[in-house]
């Protein structure tokens, strides 16, 4: 009846299986860190990163890739949240995210995170909205409807503490993006923090009252496109053509010009509203389309005092890791080579490099 | 001797029963080891002292900041929504499933409307539902109930069709009233079907109430996973998803037991 030898391979054929599977979950992550020819970036629908989407639809990054002799390819995720795991998990090289989420998901997850280019803040894109309240202070002791950890989040902290109030004086309650309109018109839904296309719609409704929104804390939520240090230094060329990338798409959307305007049309089709729509969001949105600019931004002491913000935020809502003792765990290079918080474990860096080639024209 | 004929021994059987789990978890470790040791700050797959200290976090302690016991309190908040959501749905599903396979008027006007109900995918309802009840406990519940309900009256209706013919009428050959009938010879008769019914509607409850809880929520498993997966907190997420593994597990040797204790003769049914 009992078959030892069977059972023995059996026993042999699952360990290899184990194995195996091992294996792949781990090296899922580890195709990196030398050089290579073949780059993944990931972005997610957003105003400020609408333009890689179109790079990628219309050949500006094919050309930049060829110039460098390398191969880039670009996937849009539906999730914002996914595609910062998955850059985590180290799936892709880089990714589009904000200044706040790259210190609180790659940064604190260890992987070593530069901003290689800096395209925009938030200029009104984040906004505070509430039923029946014409101030801010109105929203004590509301229930408020956000995404919690995100920079909703950030920006309803820094908003009570412009009037003096804190967390203590309303109650969260998470909310996922996409149902943010739906949400504000039931009943039981009186404020809300949320971002554009939603912040828009949703001030626009009646009796509706944008309270505060992120002009008032300028320069504050910053979007990125981060790459792994690692591979950056590997591969400086990567870096290069993501800035050709960023400042060729740009120009052309800023162009006065019937490009220019086909350009915004297809932005604004991609991320589900029209040319108008999309133009709105812009103008509350700080673009740098000039390389110069967003080398003075990186470079000026504001970014630090938003970054000692940043962190303090994160730290106090237990993001930089349950074992973190201090706002400082996590350390966070400025393009000075000033460093905030613990020099032994830089993981987040912010530098001039490729910004300041693209303004030389060096690319 | 044929493969198909060949039975492993007892000690065997037992080794065979636990392989597929050692495997997974050898799996785990050996994936885990490797990318901690390319990173020890890596989140993906925490090590099995990350997931201990994680579980510590989340059930053997309160949370810093609200004072709450993490996994006791989402647990009850879930645990809560589902009883009441698989309650109703149980409930409707007994009613207008019984209706509906004994009584061909209803089943007439009925039952090409439910077996059309239990083709919408409730999740796409999603918005409709936040809209119309709102974000409160309401809406998550009649997630659920609308996720299983069409499903469990479909196949009550379907089981009170199947019994014998011969036996109703032999029931109104005694007099007995469609009343009678009902209660005495289907009731009795569907009840522990009703039961497997709902052990087979967990997991789909389940899913249910997690993606309701992923839309809007301040606490419950699913509203937890969502949220920390934010910043990828592995070592809160798993633990998590082995509890409501091991929930729904429970639930499912619970409410069979139940229907043995209660029907014994279903047991035989089956057999049969």
């Amino acid at each position: 009846m009992h078959d030892p030898d069977f059972h023995r391979d059996f026993c042999r054929a699952r360990l290899i299986g184990a194995v195996t599977l091992g294996l792949c979950l781990a090296v899922a992550g580890h195709a990196r860190a030398e050089e290579k020819t073949d780059f993944k970036v990931a972005w997610s629908i957003y105003a400020g990163w609408m333009p890689w989407g179109y790079a990628a639809d219309n050949g500006i990054v094919q050309k930049w890739a060829d110039k460098y002799g390398i191969a880039i390819e670009v996937t849009q995720f539906n999730d914002y949240v996914e595609s910062m795991n998955q850059f985590t998990a180290g799936g892709y090289d880089a990714v589009t995210l904000t200044n706040m989420d790259g210190l609180s998901i790659p940064a604190a997850g260890g992987v070593d995170t530069t901003a290689v280019i800096v395209g925009d803040f938030s200029a009104g894109n984040d906004a505070v909205i509430l039923k029946d309240g014409t101030a801010l202070t109105d929203i004590a002791g509301r229930p408020v409807n956000l995404v919690e950890f995100s920079v909703s989040h950030y920006l309803l902290a820094r908003a009570l503490d412009s009037v003096g109030l804190s967390e203590r004086d309303v109650s969260i309650v998470n909310t996922a993006d996409p149902d943010m309109v739906g949400a504000f018109q039931t009943p039981d839904v009186t404020a809300m923090v949320t971002w554009n296309p939603m912040a828009s719609e949703i001030a626009a409704l009646p009796g509706a009252t944008k309270v505060f929104d992120s002009a008032q804390i300028p320069g504050e939520i910053i979007d990125l496109m981060v790459a792994n240090t690692e591979v950056l230094q590997d591969n400086p060329d990567f870096g290069k053509a993501l800035a050709g990338i960023w400042y060729e798409t740009t120009a052309l959307m800023v162009a006065d010009t019937p490009e220019g305007a086909a350009a915004r049309a297809a932005m604004g089709a991609a991320s589900g509203t029209d040319g108008a729509g999309y133009e709105a969001q812009l103008a509350a949105t700080r673009l740098f389309d000039k390389p110069a600019e967003a080398v003075a931004f990186v470079n000026s002491p504001d970014l630090a005092t938003t970054m000692d913000h940043v962190r303090g935020f994160l730290f106090d809502k237990g993001l930089l890791g349950p074992t973190a003792p201090s706002a400082d765990a996590v350390g966070i290079e400025l393009p000075s080579g000033q460093v905030l918080g613990d020099g032994a474990n830089v993981k987040l860096r912010f530098t001039d490099d490729w910004m300041q080639m693209a303004a030389d024209g060096a690319l | 001797m044929r493969w198909i004929n060949r039975r492993p021994r007892r000690g065997a059987e037992m080794l065979l029963l636990c392989l597929p789990f050692a495997a997974l978890v050898a799996a785990y470790l050996i994936g885990s080891a490797i990318r901690l040791d390319a990173n020890p700050a890596d989140k993906l797959l925490p090590s099995p002292a990350q997931l201990w200290a994680g579980i510590q976090r989340i059930a053997l302690m309160p949370d810093p900041r609200t004072g709450e016991w993490l996994l006791w309190s989402d647990t009850a908040a879930s645990l809560m929504r589902l009883a009441a959501g698989l309650g109703i749905a149980t409930v409707i599903a007994l009613l207008l499933g019984m209706a509906v396979g004994l009584l061909p008027y209803l089943r007439a006007s009925l039952g090409a409307f439910v077996a059309f109900l239990s083709m919408v995918p409730p999740l796409a309802l999603l918005p409709i539902l936040f809209i119309t009840l709102g974000l409160g406990e309401a809406a998550k519940i009649c997630l659920i109930v609308i996720g299983v309900a069409p499903i469990m009256t479909r196949d009550l209706a379907l089981r009170v069709h199947e019994i014998p013919r011969e036996m109703i009428v032999k029931a109104e050959t005694l007099s007995a009233s469609t009343w009678l009938i009902a209660l005495r010879v289907v009731l009795p008769q569907v009840l522990p079907r009703l039961l497997t019914s709902l052990r087979l509607q967990l997991g789909p409850a389940f899913l249910f109430l997690i993606a309701a809880e992923a839309i809007s929520a301040d606490a419950g498993l699913g509203y937890r996973i969502f949220l920390v997966r934010r910043y990828l907190a592995m070592d809160v997420i798993f633990p998590y998803v082995a509890w409501i593994t091991l929930l729904a597990v429970l639930a499912d040797i619970a409410i069979d037991r139940l229907r043995s204790r209660v029907f014994p003769w279903s047991d035989l049914e089956r057999g049969a």
